[in-house]
């Protein structure tokens, strides 16, 4: 509703690692925009130190993670990791790309929250969000 | 009682309008939202004077036998772990009929950082070779005779590195660069539009591209110095057109650059190759392979005065698109892959690489890396598409597409030309926009389910049954990290450091850098070690995300 | 920081109990100094910005930014994506970046921008670099707000100084003109002088800095001039009248949000208010009469 105040869920969405195929989290990104989330998009070449300070310092509830290279079960524990380091484990990180379904299993019990693979409707991923966050845009 | 006669094609029409329409909302446009008539006629096919294969423009072909006179190159990209590994799948795949090789490196190597970089961590092996010095290099193609093959190594950034070592490997077999024939990607322009794997900003990164093809004119005249690609700028979501516009654009860049350093068009117009997508709406993409090459040749002869005929001819290798393969259900990739590969064999690839079915999942296990070397040979042997040459050439329908594609694609060109260029292009964020918006409209088409993916938005099922997929050891990543603290270890330090020095120094200058990089090289400088004595110099660039 | 980020969120929330946290930190009251930059997107603002900082950290001050976007007025969302040409301060503990959508506000960032620029100086930051892209009205919310306001400008952006929008060369106390190693520098430089001499500004000249942020060239020209023109400031008086005329607006827009939030409540709760409201169709007394009862 314009002119009032909103306290929107704010989700920092990155590619943590080498891999640059980012057509998938601009997708995302859109959608969750679409859906009334602020996007912080913090682009390529992203490591865990990176996402996760800026997600302290953009007030994030959430961090998503889009990766394509095969180094997923190095990188999301890496951020779940550093969450911890910094005292912050209540942002739920998700994420996306190129990640069989028996790695998701082990994810999971690593801390990452979801895990969305190629063909997951947008509307999924934005379902989980609002499931999660109710009260809250 | 007279019945008027109808004239055929009205009485078609009113036939077809009065007939059923499916109401099932789905397009029937192309996938890049090209509207389609139901019927195509000679009202619709321009008159225009007879093409033939083997002369200019080349709509039907370069070559005026065809796959009569030589089929297709059968070249599957290929890599993954360790140099050893990958050596033994390419002599499995060359025994099995596969004809040139083709190389795929890890994340790490792709992006000029040795294995034990920390920002390689996690990243070793994953998706290609893992190559940080000559050493492995020697042992990647060990006992196979590169004056026999031809191998194509992807790669863009570090690539005059990676082709200084095949060089450099080659001297250590005893053959001579000029009998070397392959590929090198070395496309950095689309790595700024699409595939995002730059290092430094754009202006030194086009001076090593010219380097290597102004080097390879003289010293290695058989080697395709370049492989301007479409396909990454496809699977980032571009349309048929896009890819097709936008490659040609960056094709014309690296053109104007080389005449820039003061080469003549015809010493090495003829080595420029071109790399596209086969995707999933079959007639479009052939439509525009024919386009791309009449385009070209008009470009090439009439724009920038070309003189030999060789200059002219658009050369190209396919891949099937690996964007149209799922997940769910991943034994149908196994039937998109063949109709994308008939679609880059009916449109005249020159070579061809068809996707394994679990690469949606993972790097392919040995079953499915056959199974789609087995479907080309099917395409060959079995359904006659190799017989006749340009098969669809004279349908009303691939006539009228094809001009609409170059319709299309010249419309781009203008843009590109008003903003002033290619890489002013790319600083505005042109391109990137365009393909990000052809992505997000595909992917709310799926959402409206006004496009179908069998398997993914309909024709579901419940319990999808497992498959086995190729696993990375990850004790590789340490084993190949020890590897190369060896090399530098077991080195001539001083001429390794002497080589970086010079290198550096030519940097800043401006001399052609590939001796210095094959120096560097020869000395088993790793290629951290190369890239990181040219950031030095040129700096690293950080894009301006466009969502 | 974390708990800087979440004030700054209670701040763009209109929350407040942030109140309280600034009348704890007012005590100390540092006010750093705060410089917009402003400009059409393409200019190379970011860049810009990434190179200030490096210049600022170099001389050891701590640095925050704040970067807005302009959110979708439909659904709320954005994309915020201005930290990405900042990757280099990524893990400097000095620098403290925070991308801020304009929420849909009437008014847009003024107020969450003033408030949140108080915070930063509580938490101890030395400067605070404001930054939006020229589209709306963005360019006159920062002139508003900042000390003193850049307008970035390239010599590749079509006709230029023509296109720029009234009442942008009457905010700007700095003009760059980034990317100036390309050609058509000369031109919008020329053409920015001649604006200039029809529109005089009193007792401050803005100079024309040329820079190229991608080789950190001219930043240190640029920060002098940015100097420079605070010391104008401090001298003439004007620091001290701007900050009161700050001081008064943002009084004033402070009340018309609490009244606007009074007004929303009073036609919600009091049905018979609202009913009168839509039978009547008066506005204007219906809020006087609003404003008149108490609480």
């Amino acid at each position: 509703m314009p002119g009032t105040a909103v306290k929107p869920v704010r989700i920092v969405v990155a590619k943590v690692g080498l891999d640059g195929h980012d057509r998938g989290v601009k997708v995302v990104a859109r959608a969750l925009r679409d859906a009334g989330y602020e996007v912080i998009y913090t682009g390529l070449r992203q490591t865990p130190e990176m996402v996760v300070d800026a997600a302290l310092q953009e007030d994030a509830q959430v961090i998503g993670l889009s990766i394509h290279s095969g180094a997923h079960m190095t990188l999301f524990p890496a951020v779940v990791d550093e969450l911890q380091r910094r005292k912050a484990t209540d942002i739920v990180v998700f994420g996306g790309g190129i990640i069989p379904d028996d790695d998701i299993a082990a994810l999971k019990k690593r801390g990452v929250a979801e895990i969305f693979t190629p063909g997951t409707p947008l509307q999924e991923i934005v379902d989980w969000l609002r499931k999660r966050f109710p009260d809250r845009s | 009682m007279k019945v008027r006669a109808r004239n055929p094609k009205q009485a078609w029409l009113e036939d077809f309008e009065s007939g059923p329409v499916r109401d099932d909302g789905i397009e029937t446009s192309t996938i890049s939202g090209i509207p389609l008539q139901p019927l195509y006629t000679k009202d619709d096919a321009p008159r225009r004077e007879e093409e033939l294969p083997g002369q200019f423009p080349y709509t039907r072909g370069i070559h005026p036998s065809g796959y009569r006179g030589r089929l297709w190159t059968m070249r599957q990209f290929s890599g993954f772990a360790t140099a050893e590994e990958t050596n033994r799948r390419y002599k499995y795949l060359l025994a099995n009929g596969q004809t040139g090789l083709s190389v795929a490196f890890d994340m790490p190597t792709l992006m000029g950082q040795d294995s034990d970089a920390p920002t390689s961590r996690g990243e070793v092996g994953h998706c290609g070779v893992a190559i940080d010095s000559l050493a492995d290099m020697e042992t990647l193609f060990e006992g196979i005779p590169l004056g026999d093959i031809t191998t194509s190594m992807t790669i863009n950034s570090p690539a005059a590195i990676l082709l200084c070592m095949y060089i450099a490997v080659a001297e250590k077999q005893g053959v001579a660069a000029a009998k070397l024939g392959g590929t090198l990607q070395n496309d950095i322009l689309k790595e700024f539009i699409a595939q995002k794997e730059f290092i430094f900003p754009p202006a030194p990164s086009m001076r090593l591209v010219v380097d290597s093809i102004e080097y390879c004119a003289k010293e290695v005249p058989k080697w395709n110095t370049i492989s301007i690609s479409g396909y990454h700028i496809r699977e980032a979501g571009s349309t048929a057109a896009q890819e097709l516009a936008f490659t040609l654009a960056d094709g014309m860049a690296y053109v104007d650059a080389c005449l820039e350093r003061g080469m003549h068009i015809d010493d090495f117009a003829s080595r420029l190759s071109f790399f596209f997508d086969a995707h999933i709406d079959f007639f479009e993409e052939i439509a525009k392979f024919r386009a791309a090459r009449r385009i070209w040749a008009r470009w090439m002869r009439e724009r920038y005065g070309a003189q030999q005929e060789r200059s002219w001819k658009l050369r190209f290798h396919t891949q099937t698109a690996g964007v149209s393969l799922t997940a769910q259900q991943p034994e149908l990739n196994i039937a998109r892959t063949a109709i994308e590969a008939l679609a880059a064999v009916l449109g005249g690839t020159q070579s061809l690489h068809t996707n394994a079915m679990d690469e949606v999942l993972a790097l392919p296990t040995d079953r499915a890396a056959r199974i789609a070397l087995r479907t080309q040979q099917l395409l060959a042997y079995e359904t006659g598409a190799a017989n006749t040459i340009d098969p669809l050439g004279g349908s009303y329908f691939m006539e009228a597409l094809t001009d609409e594609m170059e319709r299309q694609a010249e419309a781009y060109f203008k843009r590109i030309d008003e903003i002033g260029g290619v890489i002013p292009a790319i600083e505005a964020g042109f391109f990137q926009r365009e393909i990000a918006d052809a992505a997000f409209r595909y992917q709310k088409e799926l959402e409206d389910k006004r496009r179908i993916v069998v398997g993914v938005n309909d024709f579901t099922v419940d319990e999808e049954e497992p498959i086995e997929i190729l696993r990375i050891d990850p004790r590789l990543e340490s084993q190949q990290s020890e590897r190369v603290r060896e090399v530098r270890r077991k080195r001539d330090g001083a001429r390794a450091t002497n080589a970086l020095n010079q290198l550096r120094k030519a940097a800043a200058g401006n001399d052609n850098l590939m001796p210095y990089i094959l120096d560097a090289v020869r000395a088993y400088a790793t290629e951290g070690e190369i890239m990181q004595a040219m950031i030095e110099v040129f700096g690293t660039y950080t894009e301006k995300a466009v969502v | 920081m974390r708990a800087l980020a979440r004030a700054i969120s209670m701040v763009e929330g209109r929350d407040p109990a942030v109140r309280e946290l600034e009348d704890e930190l007012r005590k100390d009251g540092r006010t750093p100094g705060v410089a917009g930059f402003t400009g059409a997107p393409g200019t190379g603002k970011s860049t810009l910005v990434d190179a200030v900082i490096a210049h600022l950290r170099k001389k050891g001050s701590s640095v925050a930014v704040l970067a807005t976007d302009p959110n979708s007025p439909f659904t709320g969302g954005a994309i915020l994506g201005d930290r990405i040409r900042m990757q280099r301060h990524a893990l400097d503990d000095k620098v403290f970046i925070r991308s801020m959508g304009a929420r849909g506000h009437l008014g847009g960032l003024s107020l969450a921008t003033r408030e949140a620029i108080r915070l930063l100086g509580g938490f101890g930051f030395d400067q605070v670099i404001l930054e939006t892209v020229g589209v709306g009205q963005s360019e006159l919310e920062v002139a508003a707000v900042a000390d003193t306001t850049v307008v970035v400008l390239t010599p590749n952006l079509g006709d230029s100084v023509q296109m720029i929008k009234a009442g942008i060369l009457e905010i700007a106390d700095i003009f760059v003109v980034n990317k100036a190693d390309l050609d058509g520098y000369a031109r919008v430089v020329a053409e920015l002088r001649t604006m200039m001499n029809m529109a005089p500004k009193h007792g401050w000249r803005p100079p024309i800095i040329p820079t190229v942020a991608s080789r950190q060239e001219g930043v240190d020209r640029l920060w002098d001039a940015v100097l420079q023109h605070r010391r104008h400031l401090e001298a003439s008086g004007l620091a001290r009248e701007l900050t009161e005329r700050r001081l008064r607006d943002e009084t004033a827009e402070v009340a018309a949000e609490l009244a606007r939030e009074r007004a929303r409540r009073a036609l919600e709760e009091d049905p018979g208010l609202a009913e009168r409201l839509l039978s009547d169709g008066t506005p204007y007394r219906t809020a006087e009469e609003i404003l008149d009862r108490k609480g």
